[in-house]
């Protein structure tokens, strides 16, 4: 049932850029990957937020890392994706690595503001790059470079590698949740004293999942860079992870299709209601406050209820 | 006697309050060893500093003959120290089955796997649930560990610490809250425990301590003041005086 499911979402996916073409529609492929790419970084978020149960509040700036790492890269002449995206991964991960270590010393509220903390550094940081347009940000000659016959400029291709990207993002997220690391994981946001008093070393799989989490976000910004063809500071200010978390909670977190769920329902609102008016995150907070009320774990969560399984089952 | 764990000088205070108060303590391998004393007598945290979870101010804690004053709580469970709580600390919206299979996982090399599904780990789940069985679960598996009656949680709490296969079990008021019937069932499991492990067991109810206990020590005011057979420690005035109260000596 979930499979079919799935497989029949995949399908549309794969059709839709097609149907787009056809009825002469293409600024909604450009908009639907803005949602791929945004689904990547809030379902890493949800990894380390709903199902880790570290309440993160800088995970933007490992998506501004991955972004300003491909603009950077591209500034200076090195365009292929095959170098660009790792490359973006590694200082994602690297950065996260080093955050979290610090950050995962603290507990509850301090670790909410130590980590906001470290990502408006991570702004100022952008700001201050001068020769990469401080500010102002950074327009890109073009896209990421990727071969095989595969041109990213093309607006279809890129949606499909942003497909594609998510597709196998997902996945893997899948087994992890179900192994042996993704069950320990969420063992310790429900009592990890308890898994300390049974011997696991609660700090080391904590900060692995923050690496993990922040290397996905960074890819997601390798992403966003490419799809905007442009990076600016704005990328890691608090308000895109505030964005990021909003995402989250709306989609249902601790779900696998929470991040998701959360980034289509966020930016189609965004984009139906700010065709009417400039206010229309008053209309987001309306909808983010009604699902806090009536459906406290998200969307993901009434759909899951509807269909009367979690999304992601144990045995 | 073959000492398991010693302790010299141990101390630990709060701000003003002395909670450990340089105790010198050893429990012999393969015993029960009772540790009894009135509330605020600093019981819960001596069972902290043995297990790692709070560190100590001064003093050395060595099992097996090697240090761990400063091993870490974690480590010091790999090492064979386990801990049940006073106040139960299970995954309440995990099965009976799968708390104590995390608790067998946690010894079972390492859980940095990221693809196989753990629920597919079948060698682990049939070792968790003889440990279950072992404290009377066995029909109980696949209930919600919050679902389960009081008493069956105190039994899953220790559960949890035997499946560590732990050579030293600190047992931390295992029968606190719980009616006499369930009392019984709790000293029956304690009792069968004896000679597979070596347990310090902090309890108030005195006939279970009586019952069970090889040797007895008593806590006051955070210092070791007797240590000795249930028969010593029964007529030894000073623990009266300080235990029951001035008019009982």
């Amino acid at each position: 049932m979930r499979r079919a499911l799935t497989l029949a979402l995949l399908a549309v996916l794969l059709a839709f850029p097609l149907a787009a073409q056809h009825w002469g529609q293409m600024f909604y492929v450009g908009f639907a990957t803005r949602i791929l790419i945004y689904a990547l970084a809030v379902t890493s978020l949800n990894l380390i937020l709903g199902f880790g149960g570290m309440v993160s509040f800088g995970h933007a700036a490992f998506f501004g890392a991955g972004a300003y790492t491909v603009g950077i890269l591209m500034a200076e002449g090195v365009a292929s994706a095959w170098l660009a995206w790792p490359v973006a991964v590694l200082v994602a991960a690297l950065l996260s690595l080093v955050i979290g270590a610090i950050s995962l010393r603290t507990r509850g509220v301090y670790f909410i503001m130590i980590t906001l903390a470290f990502a408006q550094m991570m702004y100022y940081v952008a700001v201050s790059l001068r020769a990469y347009g401080g500010e102002d940000g950074l327009t890109l000659p073009g896209r990421s470079r990727l071969g095989a016959g595969l041109d990213l400029s093309n607006d279809v291709t890129f949606y499909y590698i942003a497909l594609a990207v998510l597709a196998v993002a997902l996945y893997l997220m899948r087994r992890l949740l179900n192994a042996r690391f993704g069950q320990v994981i969420q063992a310790i946001r429900e009592n990890e004293t308890r898994m300390e008093a049974i011997g696991f070393p609660v700090y080391r799989y904590k900060l692995t999942c923050f690496v993990i989490a922040g290397a996905v976000a960074g890819l997601a910004g390798a992403l966003i860079a490419n799809q905007n063809s442009f990076v600016s500071p704005n990328l890691l200010q608090w308000t895109q992870s505030g964005t990021l978390m909003v995402m989250a909670i709306l989609g249902g977190v601790g779900y696998l299709w929470g991040g998701v769920l959360g980034a289509l329902a966020y930016l189609v609102l965004e984009e139906a209601l700010s065709a009417y008016t400039v206010y229309w995150q008053l209309g987001v907070g309306v909808v983010l406050l009604a699902v806090v009320l009536y459906a406290r774990q998200g969307l993901a969560s009434v759909i899951a209820r509807l269909a009367h399984e979690r999304s992601v089952p144990r045995g | 006697m073959v000492e398991l764990l010693a302790v010299e000088g141990l101390y630990k205070h709060f701000g003003g309050v002395v909670a450990t108060d340089r105790v010198d303590f050893a429990i012999a391998e393969g015993e029960i060893h009772a540790l009894i004393g009135p509330n605020g007598a600093g019981k819960t945290t001596f069972v902290h500093q043995l297990a790692g979870a709070l560190r100590s101010d001064s003093g050395r804690i060595s099992f097996g003959g090697v240090e761990v004053t400063h091993t870490s709580f974690d480590e010091r469970v790999r090492l064979g120290i386990a801990r049940s709580y006073q106040i139960t600390s299970i995954f309440r919206s995990h099965s009976v089955l799968d708390n104590v299979a995390l608790a067998v996982l946690a010894r079972s090399g390492s859980a940095f796997r990221f693809w196989r599904a753990l629920a597919r780990e079948t060698a682990l789940f049939d070792e968790a649930s003889g440990i279950a069985a072992q404290v009377g679960l066995q029909t109980k598996l696949t209930q919600l560990a919050g679902r389960l009656p009081y008493g069956e949680q105190r039994r899953l709490e220790v559960a949890l610490a035997l499946a560590t296969r732990p050579k030293l079990l600190l047992l931390d008021e295992p029968m606190a809250g719980m009616d006499p019937q369930a009392t019984h069932g709790i000293v029956e499991l304690v009792a069968g425990l004896k000679g597979k492990v070596t347990v310090l067991l902090v309890e108030h109810d005195m006939d279970a301590v009586f019952k069970l206990a090889d040797r007895i020590s008593v806590l006051v005011s955070g210092r070791v003041i007797a240590t000795g057979a249930p028969d010593e420690i029964r007529v030894n005035s000073e623990v009266k005086r300080a235990y029951l109260g001035d008019e009982a000596a």
